[in-house]
């Protein structure tokens, strides 16, 4: 009982320090200002994946190649929308760590929905936070006693 | 943990020996269900502006897999509206059983289909046309109105539910993720089922209907098949049968030896993962091989999809179920190790509903007050703008479904595996990585 007590404070313990503690600054990561031409066709973003640095000045030339369409950024709750030919510029400083999706705003067509993409502001930590919580639940089930199964089995 | 009896509270009791109450629900939800329908077929072509697709797709899915099937297990099925018209027909009645049953031709499902591969079928072919499903007014009404002709149609010539029981490719994944709901239908003591004379929870009685899920109450282990319609509870005449409140996912403690329903377990497992690829990824090429139905490209996208389902996830799966010493217990540890696929599976569901629901919840909203996108404002709130609910949440709460699904998942692994004889390693190495996968494909 106590050294499942133990166990279960240091998992615990574990698992806060990879969920919230901060993590180093990579050396790369100057802040600069970044000009990132998206081109927006039914139901994707090129590029797809837009990558910067924390505190980066981003502006994004949002061109549509069809109809209509928007780029919402997820975290940072800011948007723009341009129409077919036309460019329409987003300025923002890119302050939160992250990664985030972008979406269209304006609705483009029978799978506007799911028109997605992602805007990543330094490493994507949540994941690397998120499987670091996993092995340690992993560990953390490993630790403690396993359950005896029931005799019968249903059918 | 010990159980509690939530039809020893009389309220909880009157409510369910009452067929009333649960007939006004499902009447009004088959209301609202023709009327999507209707939507559907009169409504805007826009998606996202129609009832049809708002509330099938975001609001009942929402409460469908982030409420009702975590914590009633078959809740949904209770109230279901799909069965009602077939129901009524078939029994010559709304409420009350009739004095004289109409003579339709009651004929006994085949033996030989007496499983879920047919609903697993169902439920593929469905996800196969997914992305027109969900985004295109009139495909989703044409599916909805096929599934009320088919219970129908089925109620007809078969007896009982037989559409619900055996083709619902909703009720079978409903079914398989029951198990992990902490509310269950029981017998409470089967020494009184034995003596029963004419097994009314069966058979029907003049207080109510023979079982219409075709199971017999007095045999039940785990809530897969039964739909809570609560028939038993008022056939009964003993008052043996009752609802409880139990432990989480305690139907798994005895892990099921059936292969269709391992399968169904690697197909909503694979289906989860394919749609926060196709559906919440970055990926335009995926989603328009997914929308573009007929071309190459779908049919790529349509293999690759059978592929991962069928082939692959129980491919692997089966690798780490070796090795074995004949095809039965093969079988059997393949088949009862993929248990722990049924929590797993069902928070990679809440994960990815999760995402797909909050981003796109304020069209409720809207489309209540204008459902068929005609330019209407009956609540004053269909000019409301798009919004994503909760963003900075989403990612913290799949994290922890995620967590949550695969802790749970090794548990069930372990507990197979102390009666297999077998590591829960392989299994639990599984479930860690299609569960990294998974997060990274979300997160």
């Amino acid at each position: 009982m106590r050294l499942s007590l133990v166990y279960g404070l240091v998992l615990l313990l574990a698992g806060l320090v990879v969920a919230f503690a901060p993590l180093p600054v990579s050396a790369h990561s100057e802040a600069a200002t970044r000009i990132i031409r998206v081109e927006a066709s039914q139901y994707a973003y090129s590029p797809s994946v837009i990558e910067v640095n924390p505190g980066d000045t981003v502006t994004l030339q949002l061109v549509s190649t069809d109809v209509v369409h928007g780029l919402y950024v997820d975290g940072y709750g800011v948007s723009v929308q341009a129409d077919p030919g036309q460019t329409r510029t987003l300025t923002f400083v890119a302050n939160r760590p992250g990664s985030f999706r972008i979406r269209c705003n304006v609705t483009c067509g029978a799978m506007h929905p799911f028109m997605i993409g992602k805007f990543n502001v330094g490493r994507n930590t949540t994941w690397v936070r998120a499987a670091g919580l996993m092995l340690i639940g992993m560990v953390g089930i490993s630790l403690f006693p396993r359950p005896k199964a029931h005799e019968a089995e249903s059918t | 943990m010990s159980k509690l009896e939530l039809t020893g509270i009389p309220v909880v009791k009157a409510a369910v020996k009452s067929r009333g109450p649960q007939l006004v629900i499902a009447t009004l939800l088959l209301a609202g269900y023709v009327f999507a329908i209707m939507a559907g077929w009169i409504g805007t072509p826009v998606g996202n502006a129609n009832f049809s697709i708002v509330f099938v797709w975001i609001a009942w899915w929402a409460i469908l897999i982030l409420v009702a099937v975590p914590l009633l297990g078959r809740g949904w099925c209770a109230v279901c509206p799909i069965p009602l018209p077939g129901e009524w027909i078939q029994r010559g009645a709304i409420l009350a059983p009739a004095e004289r049953r109409p003579k339709w031709l009651n004929r006994r499902w085949p033996k030989s289909l007496r499983n879920i591969w047919l609903q697993s079928a169902g439920f593929l072919l469905l996800a196969l046309f997914s992305s027109v499903l969900l985004t295109t007014p009139s495909v989703t009404a044409i599916v909805l109105a096929a599934m009320l002709f088919a219970a129908i149609g089925l109620s007809m010539v078969f007896e009982r539910r037989a559409f619900c029981r055996y083709l619902c490719p909703v009720g079978g994944f409903i079914g398989l993720y029951s198990q992990t709901a902490p509310v269950e239908l029981r017998i409470k003591d089967k020494r009184e089922c034995v003596t029963c004379e004419g097994k009314p929870c069966y058979r029907g009685s003049q207080n109510g209907y023979g079982c219409p899920w075709d199971v017999f109450p007095g045999g039940l282990s785990k809530n897969t098949y039964c739909g809570l319609c609560m028939e038993c509870i008022r056939t009964c005449p003993k008052d043996n049968v009752s609802i409880n409140l139990r432990a989480w996912g305690a139907d798994l403690e005895r892990p099921s030896a059936r292969l269709d329903e391992a399968f169904k377990a690697f197909i909503m497992l694979g289906s989860a993962m394919i749609y926060a690829g196709v559906l919440l990824g970055p990926w335009g090429v995926l989603k328009n091989a997914a929308y573009q139905v007929g071309t190459p490209a779908w049919l790529l996208y349509a293999s690759v999809f059978l592929g991962i389902t069928l082939l692959l996830l129980p491919g692997l799966f089966a690798l780490c179920t070796l090795p074995f010493r004949n095809r039965r217990t093969f079988k059997m540890n393949f088949a009862s190790f993929s248990s722990a696929l049924i929590p797993l599976g069902l928070m990679f569901w809440i994960a990815f509903s999760l995402s797909f629901v909050l981003t796109n919840g304020t069209y409720i909203a809207a489309s209540l007050s204008d459902p068929l996108g005609l330019g209407w404002n009956l609540f004053g709130t269909a000019k409301i703008a798009w919004q994503p609910l909760l963003s900075s949440l989403v990612a913290p709460m799949q994290t922890l479904a995620l967590l949550v699904g695969l802790i749970w998942a090794v548990r069930t692994a372990q507990r197979v595996s102390s009666k297999a004889q077998r590591s829960a390693v392989p299994v639990s190495a599984f479930c860690l990585v299609m569960t990294l996968g998974m997060l990274w494909l979300l997160v």
